[in-house]
């Protein structure tokens, strides 16, 4: 099992309770995580619209000020506007985030294809090579990678893409061996399709489909992953904007100023719980379209 | 007196067990349309009411607000609800606790999912009596098993400790009326109760509910199905769109209906109707269909003998070929095993041989675990048999290689019964009749390639076969699952017939469809098969049914070909004593 | 048919033997090459690391001693021998045996996965009965604080607990001491988000029980809602979650990592942090066998758990590991 596994056999829940709400309703829920997103987005990729301020500009005798009117969200022990940091801080921690969710999806998906495809021997192998490595549960395998391969954001990313893609390859499995013995399938063969149509046309399809709501929901836990390996002093390094780096520094300050960790976290779960109610959210309208 | 001879306690039983006058139940905003418009019936001691209505009539929330389970969001309104010879309208939910179970118990259609599958049926049983009565737990016992003695469940004391998963259908049934006998009350509700069951055990479970009636039980029969509810009712109230259209007593119900409604559920029971006997009204089987059929004569005096279309919808594959011309498809000595759970070995099909002659349907009857789909995977060699041969055409198909009967599959076709689940679900029904017009032909060309003129050839092709099967084209761009249950298997019949076969496979493809929608797609199946000269193999576990389209009919048992002959022999004179009791079992018409 | 059924069991339990066995060997595998990919010789990270200037003939010593100067093959069945006789070898850093290390670490963790396992379960379940059945809109509240619970960092979490309980209200101490009340914010901060999982599968399928026919024959019965919700739709609820209980054990020794570092607390978790951190090869190897071999227990006790509340046959496994 893994954490996405849950999400998506949840998420199912999540329909069923919408059916009252109608197909084609916007949901409140909707509107505030589309919103949110769409901040998050331009935070990452023009954070001056959001923030104007410098980042980096020091000024020591604002330093450790509580949350006000001219600093939002307090400033650190140099003086730093947290708020500046925290919004430019959203494009390390979403392309951190996104990146390690492509890594896993790609290697979950080529997993659970080859799985799937080529034949009982190899589905054998590939699950028994899945097991293994979900004895290495949560970070421990991200802790395992950064042992051998030192730590840094590069590291952090691929070994939270790695530590997801165990989940992500069985979900897939699951779908595709769901699919394959689907009757439509069934019927193809009927008609007399070959098998490669059968796969390209069918199969890949309807397993591949459900891509979109696994990366969406998935970037929400790889975004919390990478940034414990950066409060754990093993991903992004202090000096950079990254949420749990920021969190990583306001930890020493924690007695005086709270909102040194607090605020880079809260983005955090912002953005997990964003990208949570964003996948059930597609995920309901592929499933009515 | 033995308990096993009584199912009642001999608590006295009010002369009306229920009265309902102009009962009115909607859902939804205030302003929706009520699911029950005006419902009044009444139902006296010792006798069996039935309500019967196709889906949608509102025959189920009747029956669940007598018991004020119609649902959070139901407004339940009538002029008068007396149950037990008090009024329950307007109770509160505790009050109406306390008579739940104890004045009036209800059987549902799913044994299986009706009891709680983690608990043993005693527990479930019990929990009447520990609600409503006083008893201890010795004395709660001894009553479960007295009662699961009387509804005739085999050695009670070995299956009261058993959960629902682990009993056959019919000794879950009959724990089901078990628990809801158990306080003996003056009124029963049975929803659907037989309608999963196999032929022989939804005819015990009938002689066990008409036992209760005798005992002085009153019964409220919730059915689809006029044949079954034919056997047991005393009176019969046929409801429509949330009406009732028809009451009176059974026999004049049957034979004497004067609704439409009522007549075309009547006339749609296919059993003992001749086959190629129209079983729905004309315009109904192809209701969108083109001048070509409206042209025809509407019920044809004899079937057998009509002429053929002057222009046939179809240039068939092969020439016209009439029964006996040879075989269409052949099966020898079919033999498939499966392995259980624990490493058991299950013999689905033993030693199964047939024919089926061109032109003409086979029908393949048998009840659930009879083989009789393994045995249509088989002739589709979809499965690989363990022995024996099925051959096509008088050509050999099972035992090709895949690859080669690849190219020959177009000359067999398949309806399921599941037909939602046999269509890609990102496909509309277009494109769903597209690939099934190209089909195999275009496997080694690039999709690009194809010639518009090809392509335009196609289009016109898929607009006869909706035209054939009776849709409109307005329907080619809707998703098989905003469409209705006969909309689809029209649909699925369409697919089936785009790559011209020869022979089709059709496994169940009435059994999820209302009786009304069932008789339309049974007649457009004969007319096609005569348009098209189509061999039919039919599977169904019906009799009606099968008697209704079978030229030859083999009945399955176990595996096993038991009976095979002209549908005129089995069903008139069958010869192997579980034909007989099969179909002595069938609810016919009275 | 019951001897039948019983040598299948007994096929079942010992197919899953193997499996853990099979498990417990590539576990052992993996870690053993992967850490010979670290770049730089192990000699020298022995010997305090690259910088530290050592004289060859201490290098030759430490690779004898060590075995590093035999063939990799060897050196690999060496590892496998050893770890068979329960011997996990050296520490680099700690000069000790890390077997014992690993072994008075454990205590403390299993000590807390178990109680964070209990309090998460505890919530989810009040949380999933509270809110089903009261109408849409404690449904949806319900819902969403289980999403929200379920995207908690567990560091994030336990700051902010520090600061409102220790620094705020001072009720409760910021590092983990060793009497219970030490224990509670690190119980709380590793059960909050297990909770929102946890809640999340409990909801589906109590929902599900709830709109079952065979709640509606128990109300039909005469079953109050109390009655409907405690004797059949909550042991349904349960049975995911319990089915979980092996993953959710796992993540919580993960979460272990972050939690222990943060309370100062003693354990397997902060042991592993440590050695990654100072690549204390063979400490790192410990912890992680330790950790496979007690998810693989607990993935077994699950399972037999789950049999134990759901008599009815499978049709397949949980899919929770071996």
């Amino acid at each position: 099992m893994s954490e996405l596994e849950i999400q998506v056999a949840a998420g199912v829940d999540t329909a069923g309770g919408a059916k009252t709400a109608g197909r084609g309703r916007v949901t409140a829920v909707e509107v505030i995580a589309g919103l949110l997103a769409a901040l998050l987005i331009i935070a990452a990729i023009a954070p001056r619209l959001l923030a104007p301020g410098d980042p980096l500009a020091i000024d020591p005798r604002a330093a450790f000020g509580a949350p006000s009117w001219t600093h939002w969200f307090g400033t650190d022990e140099s003086g730093r506007d947290i708020y500046t940091r925290v919004v430019d801080g959203a494009h390390d921690s979403l392309l951190i985030g996104l990146t390690a969710t492509v890594i896993g999806l790609g290697l979950g998906a080529i997993l659970g294809v080859i799985a799937g495809t080529l034949g009982a021997a190899v589905d054998f192998t590939v699950n028994r090579f899945l097991e293994v490595l979900f004895a290495f549960p949560g970070l421990l395998l991200a802790l395992l990678f950064i042992l051998v391969f030192g730590p840094g954001p590069g590291s952090a990313i691929v070994a939270v893409g790695l530590s997801t893609a165990p989940g992500y390859a069985r979900i897939i499995r699951a779908q595709l061996i769901r699919v394959r013995s689907s009757a439509f399938v069934e019927a193809a063969t009927v008609q007399g399709l070959s098998r490669r149509r059968i796969l390209t046309r069918h199969i890949l399809p309807n397993t591949l489909a459900p891509l979109l709501v696994l990366g969406t929901l998935g970037v929400g836990q790889a975004i919390v992953w990478a940034a414990a390996l950066s409060y754990l002093g093993l991903g992004a390094q202090p000096p950079a904007a990254e949420w749990g780096a920021m969190l990583s520094a306001g930890r020493t300050y924690i007695t005086s100023a709270w909102w040194m960790s607090f605020f880079p976290g809260l983005f955090i779960v912002l953005t997990a719980v964003c990208a949570t109610a964003l996948g059930r959210s597609i995920e309901r309208r592929m499933r009515h379209a | 007196m033995t308990p096993a001879d009584q199912l009642t306690t001999g608590r006295p039983r009010p002369e009306v067990a229920l009265t309902v006058q102009n009962l009115r139940v909607g859902f939804g905003a205030p302003s929706a349309e009520d699911a029950v418009r005006g419902v009044s019936f009444e139902v006296r001691a010792g006798e069996c009411l039935a309500i019967v209505g196709e889906s949608g009539s509102g025959k189920s929330v009747t029956a669940r607000s007598i018991l004020g389970l119609a649902g959070a969001g139901a407004r339940v309104r009538a002029d008068e609800l007396t149950l037990a010879g008090e009024s329950v309208l307007g109770l509160t939910e505790p009050a109406w606790r306390r008579r739940r179970g104890r004045d009036v118990g209800l059987v549902l259609q799913d044994a299986l999912a009706s009891l709680d599958p983690l608990r043993p049926i005693h527990r479930e049983i019990g929990d009447s009596l520990r609600l409503h009565t006083r008893l201890d737990a010795t004395e709660r016992s001894r009553r479960v098993l007295e009662v699961l003695d009387a509804v005739g469940l085999p050695d009670p004391h070995l299956y009261a400790g058993r959960r629902s998963g682990e009993l056959s259908g019919g000794q879950r049934q009959r724990a089901l009326i078990a628990a809801a006998l158990v306080l003996d009350p003056p009124l029963l509700v049975a929803d659907e109760p037989t309608t999963a069951l196999d032929v022989t055990v939804q005819a015990q479970v009938l002689t066990l509910l008409q036992r209760v009636r005798s005992e002085g039980t009153a019964i409220v029969l919730i059915s689809h199905d006029l044949a079954v509810v034919s056997r047991i009712a005393d009176r019969i109230v046929v409801m429509h769109d949330g009406r009732i259209v028809e009451t009176g007593t059974t026999a004049e119900v049957l034979g004497n209906g004067r609704h439409s409604e009522t007549r075309r559920m009547l006339a749609a029971v296919p059993v003992d109707k001749p086959r190629g006997a129209r079983l729905a009204p004309a315009t109904e089987t192809r209701p969108a269909g083109p001048a070509l059929v409206a042209d025809r004569p509407a019920v044809p005096a004899d079937p057998r003998n009509r002429a053929t279309p002057a222009v046939p919808l179809v240039a068939p594959a092969a020439p016209p070929a009439t029964p006996g011309a040879g075989l269409a498809l052949e099966a020898v000595g079919l033999s498939k095993t499966f392995r259980g759970p624990h490493g058991t070995i299950h013999q689905a099909v033993d030693n199964v041989s047939f024919r089926l002659q061109r032109g003409s349907t086979l029908g393949i009857v048998g009840e659930s675990g009879s083989g009789k789909t393994t045995t249509a995977r088989l002739a589709l060699a979809l499965t690989a048999a363990d022995a024996g041969e099925v051959r096509l055409l008088n050509e050999p198909w099972s035992t090709l290689p895949e690859r080669d009967r690849r190219a020959r599959r177009p000359l067999m076709g398949a309806v399921y019964q599941d037909v939602l689940a046999s269509f890609d679900p990102r496909l509309n029904v277009r494109e769903i009749l597209q690939q099934a017009v190209t089909g195999p032909a275009s496997a080694g060309r690039a999709r690009g390639r194809r010639s518009s003129a090809a392509r335009r050839g196609e289009a016109a092709r898929v607009g006869s076969l909706l035209d054939e099967v009776g849709l409109a084209s307005g329907l080619l761009e809707r998703r098989p699952a905003d469409l209705s249950g006969g909309q689809r298997q029209r649909v699925g019949i369409a697919r089936a017939l785009a790559s011209r076969p020869q022979v089709l496979i059709c496994d169940e493809p009435v059994s999820a469809l209302d009786v009304s929608v069932q008789a339309q797609v049974l007649d457009l199946l004969d007319e096609l098969q005569r348009e098209l000269s189509l061999s039919l193999l039919f599977i169904s576990h019906d009799l009606g049914v099968i008697q209704h389209v079978s030229d030859e009919v083999a009945v399955m048992h176990d595996g096993r070909i038991v009976e095979t002959g002209t549908a005129a022999e089995v069903f008139t004179a069958p010869a192997h004593p579980y034909t007989r009791a099969l179909l002595a079992a069938v609810p016919r018409l009275i | 048919m019951a001897d039948q059924l019983t040598r299948a069991r007994l096929g079942g339990l010992g197919r899953r033997l193997a499996g853990a066995v099979f498990v417990l060997w590539a576990v052992a595998t993996v870690t053993f090459f992967a850490v010979r990919m670290i770049p730089g010789d192990p000699a020298e990270a022995i010997l305090g690391g690259p910088g530290s200037q050592t004289s060859p003939e201490a290098l030759a010593a430490v690779r004898a001693e060590y075995g590093l100067d035999q063939p990799l093959l060897l050196q690999y069945l060496h590892q496998l021998g050893r770890l068979a006789t329960g011997d996990l070898g050296q520490s680099y850093a700690l000069n000790m045996d890390v077997g014992p290390l690993v072994v008075s670490q454990l205590g403390g963790t299993l000590v807390l996965a178990l109680l964070s396992l209990t309090v998460a379960w505890l919530i989810a379940l009040l949380l999933a009965t509270w809110s089903t059945g009261r109408g849409r809109l404690a449904r949806q509240i319900g819902s969403g604080l289980e999403i929200v619970a379920a995207a908690l960092p567990h560091f994030w979490l336990a700051t902010t607990l520090i600061v409102v309980f220790s620094i705020w209200w001072g009720v409760l101490p910021p590092i983990s001491t060793a009497d219970a009340r030490g224990l509670v914010l690190p119980v709380v901060t590793l059960a909050i988000p297990l909770a929102g999982f946890l809640g999340q599968v409990m909801r589906e399928s109590l929902t599900a029980a709830l709109e079952s026919p065979f709640v509606l024959s128990a109300r039909a019965r005469g079953e109050s809602e109390r009655g409907v919700l405690w004797r059949h739709a909550l042991r349904h609820a349960a049975l995911p979650a319990i089915g979980l209980s092996g993953w959710a054990f796992g993540s919580l020794i993960s979460g272990a990592v972050v939690v222990e570092t943060i309370f100062a607390r003693p354990g397997l978790g902060r042991t592993l942090l440590n050695a990654v951190t100072v690549r204390d090869v063979p400490v790192v190897i410990g912890v992680v066998m330790i950790v496979a071999l007690v998810y693989i227990l607990m993935t077994v006790l699950t399972d037999l758990a789950s049999r134990l509340a759901d008599p009815r046959p499978t049709t397949s496994g949980t899919g929770a590991g071996a």
